[in-house]
C-alpha cells in the first residue's frame, strides 16, 4: 500500500478506499460486513413497501386490484437496465484496469441482473392477463425486457463458455459494453417498431399514477438496490472464494467452527 | 535489448512458472528450456506480446519482433510461392524477391505446391519464410527444430548465427537436446509454477 | 523499398490481406454456395410451412427474407477468423505491428464480398418466391446492400469473442440476434413502407447512419475481442 501525505485527507481516503477494495482479502472482509445490513435494510424497505403496496393503496378506476403488481414488475424492470449499466461499467473498469475485483462484481451481476429481467417479463405477461386477456403482448417495454433479457444470457452464455475463468470475464465484459452501446438503439427501434405496426401504442402502464400509489413504488425502487446490493456482494464473496481457494489469505479470512473438509483441505 | 524482470503469468489462479528475471543483449541468443509444460510457449509468447504478464515487467528496445511459433501460420489452400509473397506483403521490406527466399529456404522444389501437400519438415521451413522477409530486431522461435531434418536444423543455425551478427536478439524455446553453436548464447530453465509440481 | 524498414506500410498490408483472403475464398469456392443454398432452402419453407396464398407470402415478404439474411449471415460469420486461428495466423496479426483495427476491418471486407454480397443479388429471385409486389424490389435490395455489411461488422465482434471456442458458432447467433434487432426492424420497416407506397427514405438514411457507425466503431471492439480470445 502507498504511503500518502495527509495533504487532503478526504481525498486520499476515497481513493485509498477504491485501491483497497480492489484488494481481494479486503473486498472479501468488507463485504462480509457489510452484507447483513444490506440483507436488513432490504427486508424492511421490502416489507414496508408491499404493506402500502399491497394494502394500503387505493384500487385502479381502470384496472381495479391487478394493478398491484406495478410494485415488482416495475422496480424490476427498472433494476434490469441499471444493473446491465452497472455491469458494463464495471466490466470497462475490470478490462482497462485489470481489475479482478471488478471481473467478479461484473460477472456476479449478471445473473442478478437476468433474474430481475425475468421477473419483470413474468410479472408483466402475468398483468397483462386480467388487463388484455393474452399472457403476452409484443409491446414495447415487455419486447424490450426480453432482449434485455437475451443480452444477459449471451454475456452469462460467453462468461461459461471459455474455460480460462479470467480470459471468459474479460470476453463476458467486452460484450456487455458492446451490448450497453447498442442498448439505447435496441429501445429505440423497438418502442418506434411498437408504433410502426400498431394503432394504438399498447402500454401496461398506460394510465395516470396518483401520489398515493406511488409512494410504496418509490419505496420498491429502493429495497430492490439493496436487494441488489446485498446478492451481488455474496456471489462476489463466493465467487472469490472459489477462485482464490488454494491462496493464503483464505484460511485467515475464512473462520470455520470446527475442523470441515475445506480448512483441511488447504493446509495440505 | 530485454529485460525482463520478476515476470509471473497465472493461468487458472496458478503461476505457469515461477517468477523469471532475466536479460537479453543485442547480439545474444537465450535458449529457454524446461520440461513439458513448465511454460516455454507461454513465456515466448509473453515476449511477443500476445499475453498480458500477471506481475512483473518486460522492457524491450527492440524495432520489431518476428515470431515463429508452435503454429506455423501458413495457409493450407495457398502455395508456398503464395504463403511467402504474402508474408513478404504484408510484413516485410519487399527489398527480396521471394524466388532468392524460397531458394534459401531449400522449397525450390515443392514451390508451386499447394501446402497441405508439404511434409511437416518442409512446412516448417516455409513458415520460417518470415524470419527472412523483414529485418527485426528480436526473434522469438517456440520449437524451431521440431521436425526438421540434419539440413534444415543446420540451415536454422546459419539463420541464426547471421541474426547474432547483425546484432539482433533471440530467444529459442526448445525441450530437444540440439543447442544452436552461437557465440553469446545463454541459458535458462523454467520451472513449473504448480505447487504439485 | 527501404531495407532499414522492417514492416511494410499500412496500406500495402491492408490490400495484400484483402488480396489473399479473397484468394482463399476463390480456392474454397464451393463453401461459398453453402450459405446461400441454406438461404434458399430456408426461404422456400416459409410458403411450405405457412401455405402458399400469395396475399399472405406478399405480406411477411420483407420479415421472411430478412431473418432469413440474418440466419445465413451468422452461418457465414464462424468463418471468418476461425481458421486464422487455428493455423497461428491470426496471432501473427497481433504481433506484425500493423493495427489490428485496420486488420479486422480488411477480414470483414473481405467476408462481406464473398458471403454478403451474393445474398444481395440473390435477393430479388427470393423476393420473387416471397410474392414481394415490385415496387418494394429496390428497396428491399437497398436495404440488403446497406445493411448485411452492418451485419458483418456487427457480427465480427460475436466471432472474435467467440473464435477459440469449440463450439463457438453456436454461441455466436444467441451474442449477435440481440445487436442484429434494430437493424432487422428499420431494414423491414422500410421495406414495408415501400410497399405501401409510403417514403422510405428515412429508414434507408438511418441505415447509411448505422452502417458508417459500425464501420467506424464495430473495428475497435473485434480487435479487442480478438486479442481476448488469443490469450
Amino acid at each position: 500500500m502507498s504511503s500518502k501525505q495527509n495533504i487532503k485527507p478526504r481525498k486520499n481516503a476515497l481513493v485509498l478506499f477504491f485501491h483497497k477494495m480492489g484488494s481481494p482479502p479486503w473486498f472479501f472482509a468488507f463485504a462480509g460486513k457489510l452484507i447483513p445490513w444490506l440483507w436488513a435494510v432490504f427486508a424492511g424497505l421490502a416489507a414496508w413497501g408491499l404493506y402500502l403496496g399491497l394494502f394500503r393503496a387505493p384500487p385502479d378506476y381502470l384496472q381495479g386490484e391487478s394493478f398491484r403488481i406495478m410494485y415488482i414488475h416495475v422496480p424490476a424492470a427498472w433494476m434490469s437496465m441499471l444493473i446491465y449499466g452497472l455491469m458494463a461499467v464495471m466490466g470497462f473498469i475490470a478490462l482497462v484496469w485489470r481489475v479482478r475485483v471488478m471481473e467478479i462484481l461484473a460477472m456476479s451481476s449478471a445473473p442478478v441482473g437476468a433474474a430481475f429481467t425475468l421477473a419483470a417479463l413474468i410479472t408483466g405477461s402475468l398483468w397483462g392477463r386480467p388487463t388484455w386477456g393474452t399472457y403476452w403482448v409484443w409491446d414495447a417495454r415487455l419486447t424490450s425486457e426480453l432482449v434485455l433479457l437475451f443480452l444477459y444470457l449471451g454475456v452469462m452464455g460467453l462468461y461459461s463458455a471459455h474455460d480460462e475463468p479470467r480470459k471468459a470475464a474479460r470476453a463476458a465484459c467486452l460484450l456487455a459494453l458492446v451490448g450497453l452501446v447498442n442498448l439505447p438503439i435496441i429501445h429505440f427501434s423497438v418502442k418506434w417498431w411498437n408504433t410502426l405496426h400498431q394503432d394504438s401504442s399498447i402500454g401496461i402502464t398506460g394510465s395516470h399514477i396518483h401520489i398515493s400509489m406511488l409512494w410504496p413504488l418509490l419505496i420498491m425502487t429502493v429495497a430492490t438496490k439493496f436487494y441488489y446490493a446485498a446478492n451481488l456482494l455474496t456471489r462476489a464473496r463466493v465467487m472469490l472464494l472459489q477462485q482464490d481457494l488454494r491462496k493464503g489469505w483464505i484460511r485467515d479470512a475464512v473462520k470455520l467452527n470446527d475442523d470441515s473438509g475445506l480448512n483441511q483441505g488447504i493446509t495440505q | 535489448m530485454l529485460t525482463v524482470s520478476q515476470l509471473t503469468f497465472e493461468r487458472y489462479f496458478q503461476p505457469v512458472f515461477k517468477p523469471l528475471d532475466f536479460r537479453l543483449q543485442a547480439g545474444g541468443l537465450l535458449l529457454v528450456t524446461g520440461a513439458n509444460g513448465c511454460g516455454k510457449t507461454t513465456l515466448i509468447r509473453l515476449l511477443a506480446g500476445i499475453l498480458t504478464a500477471s506481475e512483473g515487467s518486460i522492457k524491450s528496445t527492440a524495432a520489431g519482433t518476428a515470431y515463429v511459433g508452435h503454429l506455423l501460420a501458413i495457409k493450407d489452400d495457398l502455395t508456398v510461392v503464395e504463403n511467402v509473397r504474402f508474408v513478404r506483403d504484408f510484413l516485410g521490406t519487399g527489398s527480396r524477391a521471394v524466388s532468392e527466399v524460397i531458394e534459401q529456404l531449400g522449397l525450390r522444389r515443392v514451390a508451386h505446391q499447394l501446402a497441405r501437400t508439404l511434409s511437416a519438415g518442409q512446412r516448417k521451413r516455409c513458415a520460417l519464410a518470415r524470419l527472412l522477409l523483414c529485418r527485426v530486431d528480436l526473434w522469438l522461435l517456440d520449437e524451431p527444430y521440431s521436425n526438421l531434418d540434419d539440413e534444415g536444423i543446420g540451415m536454422v543455425d546459419r539463420l541464426l548465427q547471421q541474426h547474432s551478427d547483425n546484432g539482433g536478439g533471440c530467444v529459442v524455446a526448445t525441450h530437444g537436446n540440439h543447442r544452436p553453436p552461437i557465440a553469446g548464447r545463454t541459458e535458462i530453465q523454467l520451472i513449473s509454477g504448480h505447487r504439485s509440481a | 523499398m527501404n531495407e532499414l524498414t522492417h514492416t511494410a506500410s499500412i496500406p500495402r498490408a491492408f490490400f495484400a490481406l484483402l488480396r489473399r483472403d479473397l484468394l482463399l475464398a476463390f480456392r474454397r469456392r464451393t463453401e461459398l454456395l453453402y450459405p446461400l443454398m441454406f438461404l434458399l432452402v430456408v426461404v422456400s419453407l416459409f410458403p411450405l410451412g405457412i401455405g402458399p396464398g400469395p396475399a399472405l407470402l406478399a405480406r411477411i415478404a420483407p420479415g421472411v427474407l430478412w431473418i432469413a439474411a440474418l440466419l445465413a449471415t451468422v452461418i457465414s460469420l464462424d468463418s471468418l477468423f476461425r481458421s486464422d486461428f487455428e493455423d497461428g495466423t491470426l496471432e501473427q496479426y497481433l504481433i506484425s505491428g500493423h493495427p489490428l483495427t485496420l486488420i479486422a476491418l480488411a477480414k470483414t471486407l473481405a467476408h462481406w464480398l464473398v458471403a454478403g454480397l451474393p445474398l444481395v443479388l440473390l435477393s430479388p429471385l427470393l423476393a420473387i418466391w416471397m410474392n414481394l409486389p415490385t415496387r418494394a424490389m429496390g428497396v428491399m435490395v437497398a436495404t440488403l446492400a446497406l445493411a448485411t455489411p452492418i451485419l458483418s461488422l456487427i457480427g465480427a465482434i460475436g466471432v472474435g469473442l467467440t473464435v477459440s471456442l469449440r463450439r463457438g458458432g453456436q454461441l455466436l447467433s444467441l451474442l449477435v440476434f440481440p445487436l442484429y434487432v434494430p437493424v432487422l426492424i428499420i431494414a423491414t420497416g422500410g421495406i414495408m413502407a415501400a410497399v405501401d407506397d409510403l417514403p422510405y427514405q428515412a429508414f434507408l438514411g438511418l441505415l447509411l447512419a448505422g452502417l458508417i457507425t459500425s464501420l467506424t466503431l464495430a473495428p475497435f471492439a473485434t480487435a479487442a475481442a480478438l486479442k481476448i480470445s488469443l490469450s
